[in-house]
């Protein structure tokens, strides 16, 4: 009798138990069995997602923008995550993708560290000239392989047509001159909070170098490096004509625009 | 550079917090007004304002906290800056339940019909303003502000809720069509007095014709977006009210999900189709195609009006990406020209109720004073803004500025002033939406519903009546609008249990049955010796 008692008891809390979810599914997790974690793909009006066969980086520049894509790729740097939605950098041995507003628990999120191996769906896209995939479902591939990249050094495209070949990439710049900005007061400054100094410290810093004469507009992101990270603190300390080392991702807008994590002060 | 989107995802966040944030949130007692303000004691009060990512207007209120200072010495004011009205409401409604809020914060009627759901969060002001000596208008002020009668009427009447003003205007602006002028000529077409959406539709359609090498006839570039709306919330609400169509009751009742705006939607996903028409969310800000060549109607709020236009003072693209061009600035399309109706928009300042009485009224001084002219006329002057009194207005300081347009690229921006005049000429001709607990939501709603329709259609999938369904169904969950629904009408009828539901609960009830006849029977045993 105690027994049909208990087995009714285990009974009905599993029933329980299945009766408090939400009912969407979660698959395993990636650090159990060799499984994947899915972030459900979402049946929607703007485009259900199906996984279509895994491209290589040439086949996804050549499709079509607003077209479906498919790729594998590796984490470098996660920019934010909000609303449960992830925005990636992520780069494979052959070329980058940026992944913009992805859908992604926080559980899902916390597993994305540099080198993890991922499969995105979603749709080609560029705004600004900045091409990412967005309404991207994804799931870890969690069969060992990771990459995590080396810059890049960049220095001798900057300024050419071939630099954008490389957008999204983790790239180094070397022997750059801090040039002066100028705040709406006409001060000659380092670096600006948001582009027209109208910010202040946990904004975006902008600032300018030179190099063969040009002058780009360099960005330290504040969802990607913090104002209590080390290149923020580093932007926010240099002056103007010092000659400067760095790293970051070769984000678009209107032109090339990285996105800095790190500045070395060349001795 | 403004190339940061992250408006969306905050407001969204946002609203999830907003719908349940306020219920755990401190108490404080009701305010009531001071008989006089103490000026023997001191004051810190924090300020969280907005800006368009505009040094100017960061300097103007850096420069309006000097002056107020200055006149009250005992009160010192903390400025914070954001540039987004989604942080700030996301930052509120965190603060709200640990009593963290600011004293005086820039912000939206919908975002206060959230605020509101905490008990004495915001302070009615009603009382404040009639105050005879430190109300609107009052004796005992340092300064020249505004008599109630003075705040333009239309303008006041957006911070009333439910019977209450709960806000103060600040700046007020509405939307503009930005027009490559030359364009339209060059397409054989002479722009009419009052802009259509037939007009618009027909003359985009020609802009987007292409040769067999891809590029386009119009410009000779491989870029080109006839029509781009930067706010697509706008563009839908807007749409509904001049058809006269549902969006929302007064009390809150949604009527968005209705044939109309399919209809609207179906109109709007055969020009995307084309190539005719995309938003800012898919393609990037209208003013970097517009001063490009790459547009030929950019539809922005006449505070960006700085942006727009060949010769714009602000701009994201490089100097040899301009293109020249004669910019044109008239109202959006109407569908009926007869009776233009266009959205009023733009910030308000509401104050945080606080314990100290005192420090409220401290908080309620520097508001007023953000209404003075010296306020009020030098930020209006930062953008396509207009002031939201007459007493500003109609200053002969001001009304200089509106005639010297065009004589510079900077201040008196042609474009810009054009922008301002716009909205003074048509302030009778404004709407509002209703306010209420959700209401920040559904406008979200509204945009989402235009911007997955293009999305859909660049992307090749079928739109039609099905389509429209699911797009409702989707677009209403996501933005929890059942669920607005119901708190605003009180508690739902839920229906009858699900079976399952049933079953459980019968399964749970014969398990407690069981345990307690086992519990009674083992007693049973107990004091009988077994």
């Amino acid at each position: 009798m105690k027994r049909t008692i208990f087995l009714t008891l285990a009974l009905t809390l599993a029933l329980a138990v299945t009766g408090c979810g939400n009912g969407t599914t979660s698959q395993q997790d990636a650090s159990g069995s060799g499984s994947d974690t899915t972030s459900q793909s979402q049946s929607s009006a703007s485009g259900s997602q199906t996984a279509g066969e895994v491209m290589s980086y040439a086949d996804y520049v050549a499709a079509d923008l607003d077209s479906q894509v498919t790729v594998e790729t590796y984490v470098q740097a996660k920019q934010s995550w909000w609303d449960n939605k992830a925005t990636l950098y992520t780069q494979d041995q052959d070329g980058a993708y940026f992944i913009y507003d992805m859908p992604c628990s926080q559980e899902d999120y916390d597993k994305l560290t540099p080198g993890t191996k991922i499969q995105v769906t979603g749709y080609k896209s560029e705004w600004s000239g900045e091409v990412e995939i967005i309404d991207a479902t994804f799931q870890i591939v969690d069969d060992g392989d990771t990459f995590v990249a080396e810059p890049l050094d960049v220095t001798d495209l900057l300024g050419s047509d071939e630099l954008i070949d490389h957008q999204n990439q983790l790239v180094s710049f070397q022997g750059l001159t801090v040039a002066p900005s100028e705040d709406a007061s006409g001060n000659q400054v380092a670096f600006l909070y948001n582009y027209d100094g109208s910010g202040t410290q946990g904004d975006d810093l902008y600032f300018n170098v030179s190099l063969n004469g040009q002058t780009y507009t360099f960005t330290v992101e504040s969802y990607l490096c913090d104002s209590s990270t080390e290149v923020y603190k580093a932007v926010e300390a240099l002056e103007i004509g010092q000659v400067i080392d760095a790293e970051g991702f070769l984000y678009w807008y209107e032109g090339v625009n990285p996105h800095i994590t790190s500045v070395t002060v060349a001795q | 550079m403004r190339g940061k989107r992250f408006c969306a995802a905050l407001l969204s966040a946002a609203l999830l917090l907003g719908l349940t944030g306020c219920h755990g949130s401190r108490e404080t007692v009701s305010f009531q007004v001071p008989d006089t303000f103490d000026e023997s004691r001191t004051y810190e009060i924090t300020f969280w304002a907005k800006n368009d990512t505009n040094k100017r207007q960061t300097d103007i209120y850096k420069q309006a906290i000097a002056d107020f200072q200055q006149l009250y010495p005992n009160i010192t004011v903390d400025l914070r800056l954001y540039t987004d009205y989604g942080k700030i409401y996301n930052d509120v409604i965190t603060n709200i339940s640990t009593g963290t809020t600011p004293n005086v914060c820039i912000t939206y009627p919908d975002h206060i019909a959230t605020y509101l759901t905490g008990e004495n969060v915001v302070v009615p002001l009603d009382e404040l303003f009639a105050d005879p000596d430190y109300g609107l208008g009052g004796s005992q002020l340092k300064f020249d502000g505004p008599t109630q009668e003075e705040i333009i009427p239309q303008f006041l009447e957006e911070c009333d809720l439910n019977g209450t003003y709960y806000a103060v205007p600040y700046m007020r602006s509405t939307e503009a069509c930005y027009i490559n002028k030359t364009f339209v000529e060059q397409l054989g077409y002479t722009l009419p007095e009052t802009l259509t959406w037939d007009f618009i539709w027909e003359v985009s359609e020609a802009a987007a014709k292409q040769d067999s090498q891809g590029n386009y006839l119009l410009n000779g570039q491989k870029v080109m977006i006839p029509f781009i709306y930067k706010s697509t919330d706008n563009m839908m609400i807007q749409m509904l009210q001049q058809l006269d169509a549902g969006y929302s009751t007064e009390s809150g009742d949604i009527l968005l999900f209705n044939d109309t705006t399919k209809e609207l939607l179906s109109t709007i996903a055969q020009h995307a189709e084309t190539g005719a028409f995309s938003t800012f969310k898919i393609s990037s800000y209208p003013a970097n195609f517009l001063n490009a060549g790459q547009c030929v109607f950019a539809i922005d709020s006449t505070a960006g009006s700085t942006w727009m236009g060949a010769d714009a003072p602000l701009s994201d693209i490089s100097p040899d990406a301009f293109v020249d061009f004669e910019t044109a600035v008239m109202p959006i399309p109407q569908f009926d020209p007869e009776n233009p109706q266009m959205i009023s928009q733009g910030p308000s300042i509401c104050i945080f109720n606080k314990d100290d009485p005192q420090e409220v009224l401290a908080s309620w001084l520097f508001t007023q004073f953000l209404l003075t002219n010296e306020v009020q006329i030098p930020y209006a002057q930062t953008e396509g803004y207009v002031p939201v009194t007459s007493k500003a207005q109609q200053s002969e300081e001001y009304q200089d500025y509106l005639s010297r347009a065009g004589e510079d690229d900077d201040t008196y921006y042609d474009v810009k002033i054009a922008a301002t005049q716009l909205l003074l000429d048509h302030t009778d001709d404004t709407f509002v939406t209703p306010v209420f607990n959700g209401s920040a939501s559904l406008r979200d709603a509204a945009g989402q519903l235009i911007e997955n329709t293009v999305k859909s259609v660049r992307r090749g999938q079928t739109v039609d009546d099905a389509y429209w369904d699911s797009l409702f169904e989707e677009v209403r969950a996501l933005y929890h609008l059942d669920e607005t629904s119901a708190s605003a009408s009180g508690p739902a009828d839920l229906g009858p249990l699900p079976q399952t539901a049933v079953v459980l609960l019968g399964s749970l009830g014969a398990a407690w049955v069981l345990i307690l006849i086992w519990v009674a029977r083992s007693a049973w045993k107990k004091r009988s010796g077994h």
